[in-house]
């Protein structure tokens, strides 16, 4: 359908976007690649009565690279994670999930911190948010704050986001470069929403797995970790059957959703072979 | 609210309503029906055109968010004088039936072969995989976009 009415703002200050936002009692929205919020605007999910654009606000598209991880302004582009070289170093399994995500069109403007605004149950960088217990810098009315990833996302399309605040930078932890991780998702056609996606990494400490971090997405209503299926990985020595048994807790870990697209059990069973595919692929690393 | 970019080499100025996609304005305010537009939510592809070089859906960006961008679309890709490799190819292979999804096609790949001419069928099919073509089953439009890499060499 053609959109809503609306009114258009492009400001060329941060403070100035906030004001926008701030003075439309929850009725703005910010606008970054508009990938997302354009679709919910043709269908009326969304309907704001004012688009406040990001795209002239400096300093949010730099992808900074130190000591202390990684550092996406919430303007960087899927197109520019999946060109920056850096990345496939300082953090190997950011540049993974995100040659996952959507098509060719959509990377050159679908943003890092619009897809966690969004808050798709779906997406593959809220995943790789909560997996890496990612930190989310935001700035609104009231200032500045840090928010945890998981505390961030709070459900389907929900996050901790106040209607006059905008994420400024996403923090990805530095990343060993001994770290073993492994990406899975799958989607009947490639580029399109996962049925069900697996993310996840593990240290190894004297030869066994510590620090196992695995998220899922796509299963469910929101991406989380599993605290049982990580459990079951770290202090052990990884092999095939160790992966299938992590496999099997995290299946029973998952609380999955039936649409249209898979049913509940079916999502269950493929996020357990998603997992155990993912140990595997990050065994041989 | 005015808007000025530049379509196809030419400076344009157009007022718009926020509400129009680019889509609707290079079709309706400026009259280039080449850019079809199919689902309006960014699934189909058809509407695809360069915006500063890079394939981007017409239909996901808004008419004034173009303001001083570089936009091409399949006119801008075409010359009258004869037919380009990349069309030449696409009636070779017979990579085109009724022809409603053709224009984001080779706008698509028109840009990958721009940035990547040395592509092979894999990252061709990845690449395609964001367009919709009901008619040809895209074995057709596969071949057609590697047999015209050689036209973008170097």
């Amino acid at each position: 359908m053609k959109l809503p009415p609306f009114e258009y703002a492009c400001p060329t200050t941060l403070n100035e976007a906030i004001a926008l936002l701030a003075n439309h009692s929850g009725e703005a929205k910010p606008l970054a690649g508009g990938q997302s919020l354009m679709p919910m605007m043709a269908f009326r999910i969304a309907q704001p009565s004012l688009l406040v654009d990001l795209r002239k606000l400096p300093g949010m598209k730099e992808i900074k690279i130190g000591p202390d991880g990684v550092r996406l302004g919430a303007l960087v582009r899927w197109r520019d994670v999946i060109d920056d070289k850096r990345l496939a170093v300082a953090h190997p399994l950011l540049k993974e999930a995100i040659s996952h995500v959507a098509h060719y069109q959509i990377r050159n403007r679908g943003t890092v911190g619009g897809s966690c605004a969004h808050a798709d149950p779906a997406s593959e960088m809220p995943g790789i948010a909560q997996t890496c217990e990612a930190e989310f810098s935001v700035m609104g009315k009231a200032g500045a704050r840090t928010i945890k990833a998981k505390d961030f996302f709070q459900g389907a399309l929900t996050t901790a986001l106040g209607a006059d605040e905008i994420i400024t930078e996403i923090h990805l932890p530095a990343w060993p470069a001994a770290r073993r991780y492994g990406f899975q998702e799958f989607a009947r056609r490639r580029g399109d929403f996962a049925m069900a996606g697996v993310a996840l990494y593990y240290d190894l400490d004297g030869g066994k797995a510590a620090n196992a971090h695995i998220g899922v997405f796509g299963v469910g209503d929101c991406q989380r970790r599993l605290p049982k299926a990580e459990a079951a990985l770290n202090g052990k020595a990884v092999d095939e059957a160790l992966a299938v048994k992590v496999g099997e807790a995290a299946a029973a870990e998952v609380e999955p959703q039936e649409d249209i697209h898979a049913s509940a059990a079916y999502r269950r069973s493929l996020t357990g072979t998603l997992v155990e595919r993912a140990i595997k692929a990050a065994m041989v690393r | 609210m005015t808007t000025k970019f530049e379509v196809n080499g030419k400076p344009v100025s157009v007022d718009v309503e926020p509400r129009l996609t680019l889509a609707d304005c290079l079709r309706h305010e400026l009259r280039l029906t080449g850019t079809h537009i199919g689902c309006e939510h960014g699934v189909c592809g058809a509407c695809t055109v360069l915006v500063d070089g890079e394939a981007v859906r017409s239909c996901l960006i808004l008419a004034v968010q173009a303001e001083g961008a570089k936009i091409t679309t399949v006119e801008g890709l075409s010359n009258d004088a004869d037919l380009t490799p990349l069309q030449k190819s696409f009636r070779k292979h017979h990579a085109l039936q009724c022809g409603f999804c053709t224009p984001g096609f080779i706008t698509t790949a028109h840009a990958l072969l721009t940035e990547e001419p040395d592509c092979d069928a894999d990252r061709v099919r990845e690449v395609l995989s964001g367009n919709i073509c009901r008619c040809t089953g895209y074995i057709g439009i596969v071949d057609a976009v590697l047999e015209a890499r050689a036209a973008y060499k170097k």
